[in-house]
């Protein structure tokens, strides 16, 4: 956050990902449907780019782009190992389970980063973000492996939370 | 493209039975909803890509799909989690030591809202 | 390849039988909207396999506005247990 976004700036790019989405939905560069596709989204963008973004356009710059793509990966990975983690256990005879809610503090400053993060923790399994309170996160844990402060944000968060504060902060 | 496309077909069938599965058998809803929807969402994602990769001309819709899935359904885990906890429903706690971190902070919370609601 | 596509939507099928199971099963409410968003999610996939199999492309579409409505009602189910409507 820190420096205060101009308004043309959010509009812009409020403009540009409404208009991405158009051209996904209809998946084609006819004429009429572009020039469609442009007006109405500069329409909607009038009136929702102020609770739309809060970073506006300064996402896009290469480094930033770089780092998502990393992220991304990264994401992945964990998404794939975790899966199969969760799938050993639903398959096990025995249920070899452990749950509780575990807490951690978290670094991020911008909202929008503390949904990623919160996104990303509950997409892969083996961990649902219960509630965020200030920069506390309230994480259900499937297979407990140690209660305090350090261990679990250690665990969960770690490897998403280095690269989104390279992003954000 | 056709053999990545079967391929990431089959995983995704086999993580959407193991989503069912795991809905059966686990012993409580917080557990419950650990295995199963998350299970089933890398399930469709992946088995919708499939299909884009198996007809080109449909992988920007289908990628759109997968994009929605990615965005909505942890959002959606998240608030029936919450809605549950604060519906009174505990979770299931198999070691004493691990306890449930978010009770105390929760009450304290509805504490405050009480006395706000007073005024 | 008919019958890949046959077994892959029986084991699919078999899945939703087990999450139908719990949803007549489930004790608490939060159980049942569980279920059925787990069903929901499923019903997506099979969805678009079906379109792909039918060469159908509107049903990608269906799929598309299922995802969003099943997404609401699970959203508005929760914020009702949360006690604020």
């Amino acid at each position: 956050m820190g420096t205060k976004v101009s308004k043309l700036n959010k509009f812009t790019y409020t403009w540009l990902i409404l208009f991405l989405v158009w051209l996904g939905f209809t998946s084609t560069f006819a004429f009429a449907e572009v020039v469609t596709g442009i007006l109405l989204s500069f329409t909607v963008a009038i009136f929702s780019y102020n609770s739309f973004t809060y970073d506006g356009l300064k996402i896009f710059s290469p480094k930033r782009l770089m780092y998502i793509v990393q992220y991304f990966f990264v994401f992945m990975l964990a998404l794939i190992k975790a899966n199969i983690d969760v799938a050993k256990i639903v398959i096990n005879p025995k249920l070899p389970i452990n749950p509780g809610i575990v807490e951690f503090d978290s670094k991020l400053k911008s909202p929008f980063a503390k949904l990623i993060l919160a996104n990303s923790i509950t997409l892969t399994p083996g961990t649902i973000t219960v509630d965020i309170i200030d920069n506390k996160y309230f994480i259900h844990w499937l297979y407990v492996t140690g209660t305090d402060q350090e261990t679990t944000y250690k665990e969960i968060a770690k490897q998403f939370e280095d690269i989104l504060i390279k992003i954000y902060n | 493209m056709n053999y990545i496309g079967y391929f990431l077909i089959s995983i995704g069938t086999i993580f959407l039975f193991l989503g069912g599965l795991g809905i059966l058998r686990m012993p409580d809803f917080y557990t419950r909803l650990q295995a199963g929807t998350k299970a089933s969402t890398l399930g469709a994602m992946s088995s919708i890509l499939g299909i884009g990769f198996l007809q080109p001309e449909w992988f920007i819709k289908t990628f759109i799909i997968v994009v929605f899935i990615a965005i909505a359904n942890p959002l959606s885990s998240h608030a029936l989690a919450r809605g549950s906890h604060k519906a009174k429903q505990m979770p299931f706690l198999k070691d004493e030591k691990i306890g449930d971190a978010y009770e105390a902070v929760e009450e304290k919370l509805h504490k405050n809202q009480k006395k706000e609601d007073k005024k | 390849m008919d019958l890949f596509f046959i077994i892959i939507i029986s084991v699919i099928s078999l899945g939703a039988v087990f999450a139908i199971i719990r949803f007549i099963k489930g004790p608490t409410a939060s159980d049942r909207v569980m279920a059925l968003d787990t069903l929901s999610v499923m019903l997506i996939a099979v969805l678009v396999i079906l379109g792909f199999l039918m060469k159908r492309y509107i049903y990608i579409d269906v799929s598309l506005v299922y995802a969003v409505l099943g997404f609401i009602g699970v959203i508005t189910i929760a914020r009702y247990l949360e006690g604020g409507i």
